[in-house]
């Protein structure tokens, strides 16, 4: 089993690095590369989504990497490779500051979503409201670099971009896989379960689960950031806010979001349903590809809770 | 009247007043989400949505239609009522024994449906209903009379539905339930049915929030997402299916905004607001009036 499952772990490596090298079609690459990037942010939600820490305030971690990152660099000119680490450090503190609370004094369930709900929309609001400095509901564009391009991390080359979101994918699997093996994942489980049966255990519940909404922050701004730089454009609705949290919530979901791989098959699902609809039917098909995705959603949380991907790998293994 | 007036900054007066005819509104767009969760222990987010389509039936009926706005209201409340039915049936009767964050976002789903649903087929011009009511002029001060004409009707609102839930049999089945879903199966409560009056009582009153509303915005299908949140805000903050605790915690956030919006512009107020709402939250996180634990 084990041989097996490294032969085709092998197989996938070589046949996603070679991808670009062999098929250079740059509207097939740049589908790719938005797949990987969102596959990234959807696992980032889904490392705390699938311990039962529904947050809406993705959105918000999305966008303060995505601005920060950008502000930075149109502003006063740091460099992407220093203002993602700021970047990210924002989103870690705002996610201390909001959670910490949150956990304190147990805030859960409907209550923490809700919470969450408005700190996403606290950052969507800030975004639009300064719009002196970030553009507001118009977007805002990161400078084309004058000088070096990498010290910029700007790149029109889609291969290059495809290898480093392929990077940042698999770095956000490994980050799952790490996690999946550690006892953080056995003590958010306990938690899930019943935090007071987990805290008489001796669980630290509060700092179990700030350690983990912590991360997951981090890497959905690196998402942020991320889809910035690649893109070179962001508005407040397609990085923060409520919609935008949303979103990755229904990804997740369809794709399966307690499997490694189920957001990212979820990305690959919503995101060609959207290209499909759009390149077949063109401007009458906007809002068509929101209307699917808002049925599917119902339809799996009713149907099919875990998700295509983890009711597949559920039905192979009772077969076993 | 005048050496009263004299006393304040007028400006400031006439955003504290404005914060109160803006409470009305709110408070009865919390009121329809409280109603709902107290008694189903259901959140939906897609609130905002169902008024929303109200809205647009409003438009159509009066622009469309011609018919005349006191006609078509008790239509569009009649309408929206019968879709909260048809979203408790479909959508969240299914769910009742699932994981209570599962109903949430199977509501999330019902959001991104009707917000589409909305942009295919009325487009995503914005629309107004056209008509214009006069402004009202007290001193030196403006009101609209439209948010005045929302604000009563919200109190009117309100009170039926208090007076509904004491006063009626099924009102006091409603509250019933509402303190405990689990014994009142077996004192012999139909709790399917109670459950569906809520939801088409809850969806009424989104649909008499649609009829103010659409004096006061332009209706487009994405206005559910910027009123939506704050009525959830307002919900929690008075603590979710606590009705007196939302009006209040409505009147709370409304000044909030309005004082807010006064010093500078309205998206601060809102920051400002959200900001409170956060920090209340950790202050009170069972709602502004809920004892401490």
């Amino acid at each position: 089993m084990n041989a097996r499952y490294g032969a085709w772990l092998a197989l996938a490596a070589v046949l996603l690095v070679a991808l670009p090298l062999v098929h250079r079609d740059p509207y097939h690459l740049h589908i790719m590369v938005l797949i990987l990037i969102w596959s990234f942010a959807y696992t980032s939600w889904s490392m705390m989504g699938r311990f039962g820490l529904t947050s809406l305030g993705h959105g918000g971690f999305m966008g303060v990497g995505a601005y920060v990152t950008a502000l930075l660099w149109n502003h006063l000119g740091v460099s992407p490779w220093l203002g993602i680490p700021i970047a990210l450090v924002c989103a870690g503190a705002l996610a201390l500051i909001v959670a910490y609370p949150c956990f304190r004094f147990r805030i859960t369930g409907h209550y923490f979503a809700l919470v969450t709900l408005a700190l996403s929309g606290i950052v969507l609001q800030v975004i639009t409201a300064s719009r002196d400095y970030t553009g507001g509901s118009l977007g805002y564009t990161p400078e084309a670099a004058t000088g070096s391009k990498l010290l910029a991390l700007q790149s029109s080359d889609k291969t290059v971009w495809y290898f480093g979101a392929l990077a940042v994918w698999v770095a956000g699997l490994l980050i799952w896989f790490l996690v999946d093996r550690s006892m953080m994942r056995h003590a958010m489980e306990a938690i899930s379960e019943d935090e007071d049966a987990a805290a008489a255990a001796g669980v630290n519940v509060t700092s179990e689960k700030l350690k983990i909404t912590v991360l997951s922050a981090l890497m959905t701004a690196l998402a942020g950031a991320v889809y910035c730089q690649y893109q070179m454009f962001i508005s407040p609705d397609t990085v923060s806010g409520i919609a935008v949290s949303l979103q990755m919530v229904f990804a997740a979901v369809v794709g399966g979001l307690y499997v490694a791989l189920g957001p990212t098959v979820g990305a690959v699902i919503t995101i060609l349903l959207a290209e499909v609809l759009r390149v077949g039917f063109g401007t009458r098909a906007v809002g068509w590809d929101n209307l699917i995705y808002g049925v599917l959603l119902v339809a799996f949380i009713i149907f099919l809770p875990k998700g295509i991907l983890g009711s597949l790998l559920e039905r192979v293994r009772v077969r076993r | 009247m005048q050496d009263f007036l004299d006393i304040f900054d007028i400006y400031l007066l006439e955003a504290v007043l404005n914060g109160i005819l803006l409470g009305g509104v709110l408070a009865l767009l919390a009121l329809g989400l409280n109603l709902v969760f107290g008694v189903i222990d259901v959140i939906w987010i897609c609130y905002a949505e169902l008024i929303m389509i109200g809205m647009y039936a409003m438009f159509y009926l009066v622009s469309g239609f011609g018919v005349s706005y006191w006609f078509a209201a008790p239509l569009c409340i009649l309408l929206v009522a019968g879709l909260g039915a048809v979203l408790h049936l479909l959508v969240i009767a299914p769910l009742l024994s699932a994981p209570p964050i599962n109903q949430l976002l199977a509501t999330g789903g019902v959001l991104f449906f009707l917000q589409s649903f909305a942009t295919v087929a009325f487009g995503i011009d914005f629309r107004n209903i056209g008509i214009q009511l006069p402004v009202l002029g007290i001193g030196e001060m403006h009101f609209s009379y439209a948010r005045l004409l929302a604000f009563i009707a919200a109190l009117v609102g309100m009170v039926a539905v208090y007076v509904f839930m004491k006063k009626s049999y099924v009102g006091t089945a409603i509250r019933a339930i509402a303190q405990d879903r689990h014994i009142m199966v077996l004192m012999g409560v139909d709790t399917r049915r109670v459950y569906l009056i809520t939801s088409a009582l809850g969806g009424a009153l989104a649909g008499l929030a649609a009829c103010l509303l659409v004096l006061l915005y332009d209706v487009h299908p994405f206005i559910g997402l910027s009123i939506g949140p704050i009525t959830f805000l307002i919900c929690v903050l008075g603590g979710l299916g606590n009705f007196i605790g939302g009006f209040v915690a409505a009147f709370v956030f409304a000044e909030i905004i309005s004082l807010g919006g006064l010093f500078s512009d309205l998206e601060w107020g809102y920051v400002l607001a959200f900001g409170f709402f956060i920090l209340m939250m950790f202050v009170r996180p069972r709602g502004l009036l809920a004892r401490r634990s």
